[in-house]
C-alpha cells in the first residue's frame, strides 16, 4: 500500500472531496449539464432560500398573473366552445357530419383519441418512472406534466365517447346489469381500452392530487396567516376587464376564500414527519404501480389495432411503439407548454433551469430514434414476412395518395429531433421550443398515417375509399386542442405548479446533515446565538 | 383512552380530553411546541427527542426530512400490506367479474371459437382493477393511517405554526406523553436548541 495515486487530484474530486477546479472552471450559473461529474449543477438557481421557493411558487397562484393570462383564457374557452357546439351538432344530427365512410370508419376521431392519450403519458412517465430511479430533477415539471396528463386524457375520454355515434348507449361499456340481460364482450380489445383509459385517468388523478395536499396545506396556511395579520381582508371584488371599472363587492375576501378552498383539499395536513413518512410509502407505491400502468395503457390501445387481421396493424411491435410514441410525444408537449411559462413568469427560470429542458431534449432525442427505428421495422417485417398484402400497404404508406402525412410523420418526429446532437440546440428553449412543435404535429400525423393509410385500401379495389375531414372533424379538433389549453391556463393560475415539498427536499437547505464543509460551523453558530 | 381520545379528537363539541395541566389562563394544555429554523437543528432535536424517550411527540416540517425516520424512531409503516390486500382483491374481483359474466351468465358471445373461461382474455382487465385498488389503497390507507382528514388540530390556533408548511420546524411534545411536564418539556426544549417554545392549548 502505498499512498501515491496515479492522478490523485481525479480521484479526489471523483470521490466529491475536493472541489473541481477542472479544465471546464467554475460551474456555470444556468444549470446546464457540466463535463465534470464531481459537480452537480443545482436544481434551484440564484441560492434561493426555503422561504424563497415558497414565495415564488405560490405567487404564482396569490397573485393575479399579467395582462396576458385572461385575452389568453378567453381566447383559448372560446375555441373550446366552438368544439363543445361542434359536438353539439354532431350528437343533433349524426356522424354523418364528419368525414368518415363505410371503408375509413375509424378516421380524424380515433387519431384525435390516440394523440391525446399519448400526450397523456409524459406526466405519469415523469411522476412515477423517474421517481423510482431517483432522477431528482424530475420535481421542477413532474407537477405541471402530471396536470397535462389529466387534462389530455379528459380530452382523450372525448372523442371515443362521441365516435360511437348513438352516444346515449355509450353505457354498454360498462359491465352493468341491464334488462336486455347483455353483458360487454370482455374478449374484445375496446373493452380492455375502457378498463385501460379510466383506470389511467383515474391513477393520475390521485397521483395529482396526492402531491398537491403539502402544497394545498402551504397555500393555506400562508392566506390564513394574511387573514390573522389583517392584511387580507379586503373584500373581492368584479370589475370590468377591460375598463377596469368596479360592478360591485362580494362579501367576502380573495384570502378567505383560498383558505377555505385550499383548506378543504389540504385534508388538515400538518407536516408531521409520522405523516411524511407514510406519504413517501404511498408516494413511492403510487410509483411502482403506475410505471406498469403507464406502460400497459398505450400497450392495450395499440391492442386495438393489433389484435385485428388489416394488414399494417397487425403487427407484434405495436405495443412498445405506441409506448415509445407516448412518451416522445408527452414530453414534447411538456416543453412545448412550459419553454413559454418560463419566459412569461417571473424566477421560473431559477426552478426550471436550463438543464431540465436539456435532460428532455435528450429524452425526446431517444424516444425519437426510438420511433424512428420502429417505422423502418415496421417496413422490415412487411418484407421479410413475404405477405403480400402487407408490402402493398407499406408502399402505398409512403408513395400512395397520403404520401404528405407520411413525409410530414417522418420528418417532424425522425428528423428534426435530430438536431439536439448538438448541445447548442438542447441548450437554446427557442431550438427545443420549435422542435417540439414540430414533433407535437409529428405524432398526430403518426396516428393519422396508421388509422387512415391502413384502412383506406383493403383488399378489394372496390372497397378502396379515401377520406378528407370536413369543418366539423377540425374544429372538434381544435376545439380538444381549446379544452386543454383552458385547463391549463386555469392549472397555472390557481394551483401550485411546482412542487414545493419535493423542491424544498432536493435542495441544499433542505439537507439534514448540512451542505457545505463549513456547515458545522455555521451550526454551532445557530445553536449557540439564535435568531 | 385511544377511543376517547380519538372521539376527542373529532367530536371535540361532545367529548372533551381530561387535562392534566392548565395554562396560567386556565386553559387546558394540549401539549408544547418548540421551533427550529433550520433542518439540521431539527434532524439533531429529533435525535436527542428520541433518546430522551418521549412517546406523543412529532417533528412538523415544510418536507420530507431525509433520514427522518432513524432520527425519530419511527417503525415502518404496514401501508405496503394494506395495498398488497387491496391488490389482491382488485384482481380477485376483475376475474371473478369477467370469468362469471363471460363463462357463466352469459355465454352467448362465440368468439372464434375459443373457450368461454379462457383466462388469457381477461388478463388485461385484470391487470387494470388490480393497479386501480392498489392506488386508491395506497392514497387513502396513507390518509386513514394519519388520521386525516382532520380539519382542526390545536396546533392550528398557533399562527407560529403557520409556518411550519414554508421553512420553520416545530418539534411537538402532546401532554399526554408519560413524561410530559410544562415547565420540564419547555427547558427540554430550549437545551436542545429551540429558537421559540410555546404552550398549545386545547382547542
Amino acid at each position: 500500500m502505498t499512498s501515491f495515486h496515479p492522478d490523485k487530484v481525479t480521484a479526489e474530486r471523483l470521490t466529491g472531496n475536493k472541489a473541481s477546479t477542472g479544465p471546464q472552471g467554475p460551474p456555470r450559473d444556468d444549470g446546464t449539464l457540466l463535463e465534470d461529474p464531481s459537480v452537480r449543477s443545482p436544481l434551484v438557481l440564484n441560492n434561493r432560500s426555503l422561504h424563497d421557493v415558497t414565495e415564488i411558487v405560490c405567487g404564482y397562484a396569490e397573485n393575479p398573473p399579467g395582462k396576458w393570462w385572461l385575452p389568453l383564457f378567453m381566447f383559448t374557452a372560446t375555441v373550446a366552445g366552438i368544439g363543445t357546439l361542434m359536438i353539439l351538432y354532431l350528437l343533433i344530427t349524426g356522424v354523418g357530419v364528419w368525414g368518415l365512410n363505410n371503408q375509413v370508419g375509424w378516421a380524424w376521431d380515433i387519431t384525435n383519441f390516440v394523440f391525446w392519450i399519448g400526450i397523456g403519458h409524459a406526466g405519469t412517465l415523469i411522476s412515477a418512472i423517474l421517481c423510482l430511479f431517483k432522477q431528482k430533477w424530475r420535481t421542477a415539471v413532474n407537477r405541471s406534466a402530471e396536470a397535462m396528463t389529466i387534462f389530455a386524457v379528459i380530452c382523450a375520454g372525448i372523442f371515443p365517447g362521441i365516435h360511437v355515434g348513438r352516444v346515449w348507449f355509450i353505457w354498454y361499456v360498462f359491465p352493468i346489469p341491464n334488462s336486455n340481460a347483455i353483458w360487454p364482450n370482455f374478449r374484445s380489445p375496446l373493452l380492455w381500452d375502457v378498463f385501460a383509459v379510466s383506470t389511467y385517468a383515474t391513477v393520475s388523478l390521485l397521483f395529482w392530487f396526492m402531491g398537491m395536499i403539502p402544497d394545498f396545506a402551504t397555500l393555506r396556511d400562508r392566506a390564513d396567516k394574511r387573514l390573522r395579520a389583517g392584511s387580507g381582508l379586503s373584500k373581492l371584488s368584479v370589475q370590468c376587464p377591460i375598463t377596469g371599472i368596479k360592478f360591485f363587492s362580494l362579501p367576502f375576501s380573495a384570502d378567505g376564500v383560498r383558505a377555505l378552498v385550499y383548506g378543504f383539499l389540504a385534508l388538515g395536513w400538518r407536516g408531521s414527519s409520522r405523516h411524511w413518512h407514510r406519504y413517501e410509502a404511498a408516494y413511492l407505491i403510487l410509483a411502482g404501480v403506475a410505471t406498469p400502468l403507464v406502460l400497459s395503457v398505450h400497450s392495450i390501445v395499440s391492442f386495438d389495432f393489433a389484435t385485428s387481421v388489416i394488414p399494417g396493424w397487425h403487427t407484434t411491435i405495436f405495443p412498445p411503439y405506441f409506448v415509445a410514441g407516448a412518451i416522445f410525444g408527452g414530453f414534447a408537449m411538456v416543453l412545448f407548454l412550459l419553454i413559454p411559462a418560463r419566459e412569461i413568469f417571473p424566477n421560473f427560470k431559477d426552478i426550471l433551469t436550463l438543464r431540465h429542458l436539456e435532460n428532455m431534449a435528450k429524452i425526446i432525442l431517444v424516444t425519437g430514434m426510438m420511433v424512428g427505428f420502429a417505422y423502418a421495422m415496421e417496413f422490415f417485417i412487411a418484407w421479410y414476412g413475404g405477405n403480400k398484402f402487407e408490402v402493398e400497404v407499406f408502399i402505398n404508406r409512403a408513395t400512395g395518395p397520403y404520401w404528405w402525412a407520411y413525409w410530414t410523420m417522418i420528418f417532424c418526429n425522425v428528423v428534426t429531433p435530430q438536431v439536439f446532437w448538438k448541445r447548442s440546440m438542447r441548450t437554446s428553449p427557442l431550438a427545443i421550443w420549435t422542435v417540439a412543435l414540430f414533433v407535437t404535429v409529428g405524432m398526430w400525423f403518426e396516428r393519422f398515417v396508421i388509422i387512415v393509410s391502413s384502412l383506406h385500401r383493403a383488399f378489394l379495389p372496390g372497397e378502396w375509399h379515401m377520406f378528407f375531414p370536413t369543418a366539423v372533424d377540425i374544429l372538434t379538433f381544435v376545439g380538444s386542442c381549446g379544452i386543454f389549453l383552458t385547463l391549463f391556463l386555469l392549472f397555472l393560475r390557481f394551483l401550485p405548479i411546482f412542487p414545493l415539498a419535493e423542491i424544498k427536499a432536493v435542495m441544499p437547505q433542505g439537507d439534514p446533515h448540512g451542505h457545505s464543509d463549513d456547515h458545522d460551523q455555521s451550526d454551532k453558530n445557530n445553536a449557540e446565538g439564535g435568531h | 383512552m385511544v377511543i376517547t381520545d380519538l372521539l376527542a379528537d373529532y367530536a371535540p363539541f361532545l367529548f372533551s380530553r381530561k387535562a392534566k395541566y392548565a395554562t396560567e389562563a386556565g386553559e387546558p394544555i394540549w401539549g408544547v411546541m418548540a421551533q427550529f429554523d433550520d433542518v439540521v437543528n431539527a434532524y439533531h432535536a429529533a435525535e436527542k427527542m428520541r433518546d430522551a424517550g418521549f412517546k406523543h411527540w412529532d417533528l412538523h416540517a415544510p418536507f420530507p426530512i431525509h433520514g427522518i425516520e432513524e432520527a425519530m424512531g419511527i417503525k415502518r409503516t404496514i401501508l405496503p400490506f394494506i395495498v398488497l390486500g387491496a391488490m389482491f382483491t382488485g384482481v380477485a374481483v376483475a376475474a371473478g367479474m369477467q370469468w362469471w359474466i363471460t363463462a357463466v351468465d352469459y355465454t352467448g358471445f362465440t368468439v372464434q371459437g375459443k373457450p368461454y373461461g379462457a383466462w388469457q382474455p381477461f388478463a388485461m382487465i385484470i391487470f387494470e382493477i388490480g393497479v386501480l385498488f392498489s392506488a386508491f389503497a395506497s392514497l387513502f390507507g396513507m390518509l386513514m393511517l394519519n388520521g386525516l382528514p382532520r380539519w382542526n388540530h390545536p396546533l392550528f390556533c398557533k399562527d407560529r405554526f403557520l409556518d411550519s408548511s414554508d421553512d420553520k420546524f416545530f418539534v411537538v411534545v402532546e401532554a399526554r406523553d408519560p413524561s410530559f411536564n410544562p415547565e420540564q418539556t419547555s427547558r427540554f426544549l430550549r437545551e436542545i436548541g429551540a429558537t421559540a417554545v410555546e404552550l398549545v392549548e386545547d382547542a
